[in-house]
């Protein structure tokens, strides 16, 4: 499995998967950051910019991801909601500073590679003191989503519906220690029914921040292999061919064969940042249910001041509860990473591909998107609707058993 | 006259006959000529071409050009891209109250000197002012009639298995330029967009006998936008060789670290030329000395009525560097950067 999206759109792009032989299939795995975060968190985003006064920044990508209804933010902008798109977290402060009247929002998604920035942000504000600007935040972590996803289908991945009944505030304060226990042990070959995943290329650049001891940890307790890739076409080729030669030498071992990225400790300076300003938690990613540690939230220090949910109490998309947490936001119901024949819970789990969807390219296309997939640059949908023709596709895609 | 644009300006009354006194009627052809409702145009001979188009873009200065330089090099483009040379356009401003005097004069100033060197007269205008918030600082629109002077018509409908394509220079440096300026990111060496009139190529290629059957300016959407329209259009299959796209190092390093494709990147100075395979060579001596390169082409077959139809449905394929091939798709809409 290829767990990031940046993967599966090399992957299609330079149509990757036509040259390799039969017996070696790629799984498109979880790592669109846009597809996973919850639909309630992008809802409580849509509440917050509708809100007269607030400023709602985030990055281009999910400003296009549908809620829990199809409404998007770019849509709340055509309402007259004032959504703005930033390349970089930082940008948030010129913004603040531009408009003391104004309430400054900066809806923070993505993995360990945003999340640093995120951190940077939070505490520029702090330094500065400005009093205007928050933070929704949705950040995941992406080591845990992976063991998460090696598990039988019933036992890691709650449903969605188990986590209608914890409150928002159950996840903060869950810590490391849910990183920090070890799982229980499992052979490959006691691998649950729902995966398939005999290898793992890794995300390069979240290595890149994070390092690659996590990665170690994961491929000591499950005993498959990891290979760190880079996102070039040569760089892909050579991480497959690195995991077919572990796994036909049955020696099970990480490989980081993106070196020129890559530092086993990753980036020091990003993890102290992260560390300062983030705590991790259990975290609901849409289509996959809970994780735990699968998620990054504001540590007390910091969200007393800048989470958003504090700032707006009682905001409709909190569902009752007297805040709008960061990242537990997400644990109100989610109701599906979908809608209507969309499959792309199955797809974000690698049990599926976009052409096995009733929906792909019929009903569902980037302009009328129905799943999240869909919409993302990043996204598994969107990389085969721009890369494979539905109609007498390029090359036949190789199907992946359910 | 203050530093701003006021409602005034747009009033009618005196404000407005300054305004166009100073800094308008420098832009036509005879700046005393009393001014009147309509231009009159004394016809040459032959068949003429007519276009319109509206010009929004942020920012109204960009590394390589400005709104004035683009609103008269994309209209003369379209006219060219019917095989007319450009000839006449009409410029109609809508102001933002409050827009400053300089960036306008800036702006009028690029006018002129884009239609100097599109040789194309501007023989009409109109002006209006909105109040503030209400416009992005200044829109503007051309419309332009251009001489045909190619013998046979130029367009779709003479597109045909076999053709082959070609593309005037590299791609993608105009869409990347606006993103990079309107992202705050500063590149160096600085990225400048691709502006520029294409009349002259299409003259030379006419001038050479090159038997033109279709031009498309490759605007908003790209290399991708146009082939794909184009090969819908004809109901034909179009093959393009990826490596042979030209590409700038620094458009394709732009689009890495936004996750965009350079192939949806908007251009205002390329076109894709279709010509016949017996004028492939007479087709790249004119545009090779300007970045120009062969891309792809056609296929299908033609049935007995001219009617061209490709077995598996018009679609635009791309073979990769490594063999494999793919379908290279239209942008959805607006390009966003990606996350990570």
């Amino acid at each position: 499995m290829e767990v990031c999206g940046g993967h599966t759109h090399a992957i299609l792009r330079w149509g990757l998967d036509q040259l390799l032989p039969p017996a070696v299939r790629l799984i498109h795995g979880p790592g669109c950051p846009v597809c996973v975060t919850p639909a309630a968190t992008i809802d409580a985003a849509q509440a917050l910019a509708a809100r007269s006064g607030v400023i709602l920044c985030s990055y281009g990508d999910m400003l296009r991801v549908p809620g829990s209804s199809a409404a998007s933010l770019l849509a709340a902008r055509a309402e007259g909601a004032d959504v703005r798109l930033l390349t970089t977290p930082l940008q948030a402060l010129a913004i603040a500073r531009a408009h003391p009247g104004c309430e400054v929002v900066f809806f923070a998604v993505g993995f360990e590679t945003t999340a640093p920035a995120t951190a940077l942000l939070a505490r520029s504000v702090r330094a500065e003191g400005l009093t205007n600007l928050s933070l929704l935040t949705a950040h995941g972590r992406v080591a845990p989503a992976m063991e998460a996803l090696l598990q039988p289908a019933h036992c890691a991945l709650a449903p969605q519906a188990s986590a209608r009944a914890d409150s928002p505030q159950s996840s903060v304060g869950i810590s490391a220690a849910a990183l920090a226990a070890a799982p229980t042990p499992a052979s490959p070959s006691a691998l649950g029914p729902g995966s398939a995943v005999q290898g793992f290329l890794a995300a390069g650049h979240v290595c890149g921040v994070i390092g690659t001891a996590e990665l170690q940890q994961l491929v000591e307790r499950r005993g498959l292999p990891v290979v760190v890739s880079g996102f070039g076409p040569l760089e892909l080729m050579r991480a497959i061919l690195a995991c077919v030669r572990l796994l036909e030498a049955a020696t099970p071992r990480l490989i980081n064969a993106y070196g020129s990225v890559v530092r086993p400790q990753g980036n020091p300076a990003a993890r102290a940042l992260l560390e300062e300003v983030f705590t991790v938690v259990d975290q609901p990613w849409r289509g996959l249910g809970v994780i735990p540690g699968g998620g990054l939230a504001l540590r007390e220090s910091y969200a007393a001041a800048l989470d958003a949910g504090r700032r707006f109490p009682g905001s409709g998309a909190a569902q009752g509860a007297p805040a709008i947490p960061s990242a537990a936001v997400a644990l109100a119901p989610p109701p599906e990473a979908s809608a209507g024949p969309c499959i792309a819970a199955a797809i974000l789990r690698g049990e599926a591909t976009p052409l096995q969807c009733p929906a792909f390219g019929q009903g569902c296309t980037p302009e009328h998107p129905l799943g999240a997939p869909m919409v993302s640059g990043e996204g598994a949908c969107s990389a085969y609707h721009h890369y494979r023709s539905p109609q007498g596709s390029a090359s036949p895609a190789s199907a992946v058993p359910r | 006259m203050s530093g701003r644009i006021l409602l005034g300006h747009g009033g009618g009354g005196s404000l407005s006959q300054r305004l166009i006194d100073t800094e308008l009627r420098p832009l036509y052809a005879d700046p005393t000529a009393p001014l009147h409702d309509a231009a009159s145009l004394a016809l040459p001979h032959g068949r003429l071409a007519f276009s319109t188009d509206g010009y929004v873009v942020h920012p109204l200065e960009f590394p390589g050009g400005d709104i004035g330089r683009l609103a008269v090099v994309g209209t003369c483009n379209d006219l060219a891209m019917a095989g007319a040379r450009p000839w006449a356009l009409s410029l109609g401003l809508i102001l933002e109250e409050g827009l400053e005097l300089t960036l306008l004069r800036r702006i009028l100033a690029s006018v002129a000197a884009a239609a100097a060197e599109c040789a194309v007269q501007v023989v009409t205008g109109d002006t209006k002012v909105v109040e503030r918030g209400k416009a992005d600082g200044a829109f503007l629109t051309t419309s332009g009639i251009g001489l045909l002077m190619a013998e046979q018509p130029i367009g779709p409908g003479r597109i045909s298995a076999g053709d082959q394509l070609v593309v005037s220079g590299d791609l993608g440096r105009h869409g990347m330029a606006i993103l990079m300026a309107r992202h705050g990111l500063d590149p160096h060496p600085p990225l400048l967009s691709d502006c520029a009139p294409l009349w002259p190529l299409v003259e030379a290629l006419v001038a050479r006998g090159v038997q033109l059957h279709c031009l498309r300016d490759l605007t908003r959407g790209g290399l991708a936008s146009a082939l794909h329209e184009l090969a819908m259009a004809a109901g034909l299959q179009v093959r393009l060789s990826e490596e042979r796209i030209p590409v700038s190092p620094a458009v394709r390093r732009g689009a890495d670290l936004l996750g965009l494709d350079p192939l949806h990147l908007a251009n205002e100075g390329r076109m894709v030329v279709v010509v016949d395979s017996a004028d492939l060579e007479a087709t790249l001596a004119v545009l090779e000395p300007h970045g120009g390169a062969w891309i792809g082409a056609v296929e299908g077959e033609q049935g007995p009525a001219g009617a061209a139809a490709h077995p598996a449905g018009p679609r635009l394929l791309l073979r990769t560097a490594f063999g494999s091939e793919r379908v290279l798709s239209p942008p959805a809409g607006d390009l966003l950067p990606r996350i990570c």
